[in-house]
């Protein structure tokens, strides 16, 4: 019965997730190495990952901010609307990413609300595809932060302010180090969504090849070209960012005590 | 010297201090006594300013700080629970008063050597605060409330998470401590032995009133109500009758005045005089 269920769950992990994984590295270096460095280095593609890193790079920073902004308010805070914005925080999990694309159209498009007091180009441009991506990453943050402070208890906090501290300094040198690993792990799965999302990104993009296209959309243009082997050499770059995430978590659950 | 002149606290319906006012000497060791829900805790924080009271005064060395933040009040606080900071270590942890007032590190490294040995903790600066006993923790939580030089000790149920031996080694040490430094210090506690054997003058709370104010041995003397003289413990309660100006308990007779029912408190003295 044992050795049946492990077997079971091996089998189910070899057939879910190995083997489609290997499929893509197997699909990708199918005719050799060389057109698969030409796939990931070609201009197209390059500038895909640029967008990709330089949208991660924003959006990120961003999530850090209102996390730990929202994480402080709500666990050392009694406020009318707290439970509210603890509900809140959960909507980008719980809407599509299709409709929260198609909700920034809808604020930001040609024929937006917003439109006429906005006018710098948002939707088809870079800034859409920023406000998309920090949008579907907003809870990842916020999430592990909340409960990390709450079980922590503000004595140290008060400790501190006791000590002569002002609140600044509380945050930077008692809160915020206190608080390393939840920060790290919702960071690195913040960072991993925001180079992998595609829905909210597809919808605002434009697919304008080499200028609004994130890694993630230039596999499907490549894919939808028939061009299998250069849309699965860079899809690899995506499974590799997976897998450093997979284990960064791994490191960091190992080291906090 | 600490002055609290009617001071109110309130947390909702309940009132946690009504109408408080307490004056403690420069240099005293006071002890604010009472059971659980008896206001100490809250007169304690609202001292420390991590309280806001509804009404009155707090005053320190003649100061009204009452608006001051917690910040600007120079007390110094130990939690009950140590509260120390986890991720620094224990000289870290006791240069942190000091450091957040950008004092220069070699100040800064001479007074926390100065206070290691203070606490008899010389040589253990370079641990993390979960590598040490529960007795090293609190006198580490002691040496950081004393390092920016306090004029007012605050300590709420300082011995309060401690095993029994642990405990009587480290009133008897408190006590030294103060004796030395005759820093201003008010605890707080629910056991009467503690407030007994450590501190100058007893501060008797009940249901956020103060019931009686005095030094130990005047309290135990001379409890001024039912309430101290059952809280001081080794009390006994009589009930009789009092007629024709004797009040009857069993077979013990007194002579008194008035009529009708009637309570005795009794207690034994041993008096090791004899």
């Amino acid at each position: 019965m044992r050795r049946a269920l492990i077997a079971l769950a091996f089998a189910f992990v070899a057939i879910v997730l190995i083997v489609p994984l290997a499929v893509v590295f197997a699909a990708a270096l199918r005719d050799g190495i060389v057109p698969y460095l030409r796939a990931i280095s070609n201009p197209e593609a390059r500038a895909a990952l640029r967008l990709t890193l330089v949208t991660a790079s924003i959006a990120v920073p961003l999530n850090l901010g209102f996390g730990i902004a929202a994480a402080w308010a709500i666990a050392r805070f009694r406020f009318p609307g707290r439970k509210l914005v603890v509900t809140l925080i959960d909507i980008p999990f719980a809407v599509s990413p299709v409709v929260a694309g198609m909700m920034f159209v809808l604020l930001f498009g040609a024929h937006g609300y917003f439109a006429s007091v906005v006018h710098t180009k948002i939707i088809f441009a870079v800034p859409g595809i920023v406000l998309a991506t920090t949008f579907v990453t907003i809870p990842f943050i916020a999430r592990e932060l909340i409960p990390a402070l709450e079980a922590r208890g503000p004595e140290q906090e008060l400790a501190a302010l006791t000590l002569g501290a002002s609140p600044w300094q509380t945050l930077w040198r008692v809160t915020l180090p206190g608080l390393k690993a939840p920060l790290a792990y919702g960071a690195i799965l913040c960072t991993a969504r925001a180079i992998g999302e595609f829905g909210a990104v597809s919808v605002v993009s434009g697919h304008i090849r080499g200028e609004t296209t994130t890694v993630p959309l230039h596999v499907e243009i490549l894919y939808n070209d028939f061009q299998y082997q250069a849309a699965f050499a860079v899809a690899t770059l995506l499974v590799v960012i997976a897998l450093a995430t997979v284990v960064g978590q791994r490191l960091i659950h190992r080291s906090s005590p | 010297m600490i002055s609290i002149e009617g001071l109110t606290k309130a947390f909702g319906e309940f009132a946690a201090i009504s109408d408080v006012s307490l004056t403690i000497p420069e240099g005293a060791l006071v002890a604010l006594l009472g059971p659980s829900g008896s206001g100490k805790t809250t007169l304690l924080r609202v001292i420390a300013g991590l309280e806001q009271p509804q009404a009155g005064r707090v005053r320190l060395a003649g100061v009204d700080v009452t608006d001051a933040p917690v910040q600007r009040r120079g007390i110094g606080f130990v939690f009950q629970d140590y509260a120390l900071f986890e991720h620094m270590s224990v000289a870290d942890n006791i240069a942190f008063g000091l450091s957040v007032r950008r004092e220069s590190p070699h100040r800064i490294a001479a007074r926390v050597r100065e206070l290691l040995d203070l606490v008899q903790l010389s040589g253990l600066g370079g641990r993390a605060p979960r590598e040490l006993s529960g007795g090293q923790r609190q006198r580490v939580a002691l040496a950081r409330a004393l390092a920016p030089a306090p004029r007012v000790l605050l300590l709420d149920e300082p011995f309060g998470a401690l095993d029994a031996r642990v405990r009587a080694e480290l009133r008897g040490w408190l006590r030294r401590l103060h004796d030395d430094l005759h820093i201003t210090s008010v605890f707080v506690t629910h056991d009467q032995d503690e407030a007994l054997e450590v501190a100058d003058q007893l501060v008797v709370l009940d249901h956020g009133r103060i019931e009686q104010v005095g030094a130990p041995a005047d309290v135990l003397a001379h409890p001024a109500s039912p309430f101290v003289a059952e809280f001081l413990g080794g009390t006994h309660l009589l009930r009789g009758d009092v007629r024709d100006g004797t009040a009857t308990f069993g077979s013990l007779a007194l002579p008194v005045s008035g009529s009708g029912p009637a309570r005795a408190f009794v207690r034994v003295v041993l008096d090791h005089s004899t």
